[in-house]
């Protein structure tokens, strides 16, 4: 059909403020988040050129990155922190963008925070200087993040310069093992493209399986597009989306929510749209998977083993794997269930949310974590904390030997005092495997929530399938 | 923005492939709510051993590249986070050019944001360029952004495609907010539509 439409190409026709001839956008941005490591310089540079921002209201600020996940009563230590903390307060305050401090009950991590107040929205632009802003995409919103001088841009004028991406589909269709779960789907997806593989593309994420996800689960995919190196991700609103939206804060209410349904479910691919590429899954092969190396790419099968450079005759590739097995301190052909960990994070804005905790906790209920193991736990949220005390899932948690903490990005990307000693081993739910990425010389290894449970309590890696 | 138009200097060559942003800039120097300054944490963790000091077979502290201009590096350089603070400390150190296959879609945004140009180029010329830029002080390449050429130390010429828009912003050091604050009408008149086609937002 010549006139189906892809999700992606509906979103950014209803956002289009004007293109020129060579393709340049001016695209209408709906929603903004901010939080304090990435925005300080966007407001200076409002401050120096006087400028205001133009839709104040359509923008949400939160502490996230950088604040201790122990007791806040007595501030934040570090001057640096405590300074960018201040300084975002007192942004919001001038330009008059409501803040959730760290005292506020929904303070939690920007990507949590956003659709659990219903901010978030199906069908919107939203921005955010962070990568991850691709979690949004879940709801059906076209979700980016952007560097300090687009959020400035934002700011401004309440749009971002842009040109449309292509359309990519990735398709995961048939039935998920039990213990296999949405993080391991989208590592595995991550391991097939690669994470240069999405560059220049706009990610819909179909399927039985992704259908069959609930909102939760498609943020966890949709969260890690970026490392598949998309500039965005998404699932088609549906009966699970609208659900999600009944009772938000901030969602629309009465007659809007009727109305506001009755757009969102014009919001899907039409049948015969075209795809500049498109990529399939079976589901029902896909197992638990772990990254063995520096790369989100770096995926294997829990049953399987770290790989070996010297069956690869790429030379850039090879070395590239060598580098990383040394910082790992791996060798080649160790099982992966032999691989000892010394640290478990269950949180960040891939795997913080409830039912990742609940997850966790039916794995760490009547176990104990292991005597070298420190497990920490994170709620995405103080809204994701509280619900989690209402269940008793904390003492769950405490009682098994882990840690159990305030809010915040905390060991994702140890900007506070949550971090790895080098040569530390980390299972770790969070998206970024990165060298020093959770602590300097620290190692990472992305796993589900499930898994992460399961080796902080085994002290290694153990097949979630296998669990007794 | 500061303009750019021509560049010639040391070309450092970066063999790694998917250099990421917690590479490029660690999040210790991330706490910091100014854009300058960010030059002496540039690839701290591979850059500085563990009592802070030089690491010296790291490329850029080898006395040939310390003023290096240029960088020239694996493919999917710079991705990772949405961090600004990556082009910042590239180009506080002084490195105003990056050229490699590919890059991450953020940094590259960012990169143009601030006056920092990255080229993307087929493997060979990569490959050639790489070759070039492991000559030491004599690693000496120029770019011409009006003519989009790289001119090697031997004299050799490649062609650089790059956004005509961005170009036009880069050569003229124009401020994307202000040309978009021209565009405000347009605006207006999508923001009143917008509301009234969905009125919940
Ligand atoms: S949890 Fe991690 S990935 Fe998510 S916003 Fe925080 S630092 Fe970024």
């Amino acid at each position: 059909m010549a006139n189906a439409r892809t999700l992606y190409d509906k979103i950014w026709a209803d956002h289009l403020v004007s293109e020129d001839k060579d393709g340049t956008a001016l695209i209408y941005i709906d929603r903004h988040l901010i939080h304090e490591v990435t925005s300080p310089q966007a407001f200076e540079g409002l401050r120096l050129s006087g400028r205001t921002a133009r839709a104040p209201e359509k923008a949400l600020a939160v502490v996230d990155h950088n604040i201790p996940t122990i007791d806040r009563s007595q501030g934040i230590s570090d001057p640096e922190s405590a300074l960018q903390v201040e300084t975002l307060a007192k942004n919001c305050a001038e330009f008059g963008i409501e803040y959730f401090d760290e005292s506020d009950k929904r303070q939690g991590i920007v990507h949590v925070i956003g659709p659990e107040q219903g901010f978030t929205l199906p069908g919107t632009t939203i921005v955010c200087g962070d990568s991850h802003t691709a979690t949004h995409g879940a709801f059906g919103a076209l979700a980016m993040g952007i560097g300090t001088s687009e959020v400035e841009h934002v700011l401004a004028t309440q749009t971002l310069i842009q040109k449309k991406e292509k359309n990519m589909r990735v398709t995961v269709d048939g039935v998920l093992p039990d213990g296999v779960g949405a993080k391991d789907v989208i590592l595995s997806i991550i391991g097939e493209i690669g994470t240069a593989g999405g560059t220049g593309y706009v990610i819909e994420y179909a399927g039985t399986v992704i259908r069959g996800l609930s909102m939760e689960g498609r943020m966890t995919v949709c969260n890690m597009s970026i490392e598949g190196g998309a500039r965005a991700g998404m699932v088609a609103p549906d009966e699970t989306t609208f659900e999600y939206f009944r009772s938000r804060p901030r969602s629309p209410q009465g007659a809007d929510y009727g109305q506001a349904v009755d757009y969102w479910k014009s919001l899907c691919t039409d049948d015969g749209a075209a795809f500049d590429t498109e990529v399939r899954l079976d589901a029902a092969k896909l197992p638990p998977v772990v990254t063995w190396g520096t790369s989100p790419e770096n995926v294997v099968s829990v049953t399987g083993s770290v790989p070996d450079p010297g069956t690869v005759s790429d030379q850039a590739k090879r070395r590239a794997m060598e580098r990383a097995l040394d910082y790992m301190g791996l060798k080649p052909g160790t099982n992966m269930s032999d691989v000892e960990i010394d640290r478990a994070f269950i949180g960040s804005c891939t795997n913080g949310r409830i039912e990742d905790l609940r997850v966790a906790a039916a794995i760490a209920s009547g176990n104990r974590v292991h005597e070298r193991v420190n497990a920490l736990v994170v709620p995405g949220s103080g809204l994701v904390k509280a619900q989690a005390e209402a269940e008793g899932l904390d003492k769950i948690f405490i009682n098994a030997g882990f840690e159990w903490r305030e809010p915040g990005c905390s060991m994702c990307l140890a900007m506070n005092d949550d971090k790895l000693k080098p040569g530390e081993r980390c299972a770790s739910t969070s998206n970024r495997n990165f060298e020093g990425r959770q602590g300097y010389r620290g190692r990472t290894h992305l796993v589900s929530p499930a898994m992460a449970a399961a080796a902080a309590i085994a002290g290694h890696f153990v097949d979630i399938r296998d669990w007794r | 923005m500061e303009k750019f138009t021509n560049l010639t200097g040391v070309a450092a060559p970066l063999e790694i492939m998917n250099v990421d942003t917690d590479m490029i800039i660690p999040k210790q120097y991330l706490k910091t709510i100014a854009r300058t300054g960010l030059g002496k944490g540039l690839f701290s963790e591979m850059r500085y051993d563990d009592d802070g000091n030089d690491v010296p077979d790291f490329v850029l502290n080898k006395p040939a590249y310390k003023d290096a201009r240029i960088l020239v590096a694996g493919d999917n350089f710079g991705c990772g986070s949405s961090r600004e603070h990556a082009p910042w400390a590239l180009k506080d150190f002084g490195i105003r050019c990056i050229i490699s296959t590919s890059f991450a879609d953020i940094f590259y945004n960012n990169c143009f944001k601030n006056s920092v140009l990255p080229i993307v180029l087929p493997q060979e010329d990569v490959d050639k360029l790489m070759d070039d830029a492991s000559r030491g002080a004599n690693a000496i390449v120029s770019i011409d952004l009006e003519a989009q050429e790289i001119r090697g130390p031997d004299g050799g010429v490649i062609h650089f495609e790059i956004d005509p828009f961005r170009k036009h912003c880069l050569l003229n050091g124009l401020d994307d907010i202000g040309l978009t604050l021209e565009k405000a009408d347009a605006i207006d008149t999508f923001e009143a539509s917008a509301q009234a086609e969905r009125p919940w937002l």
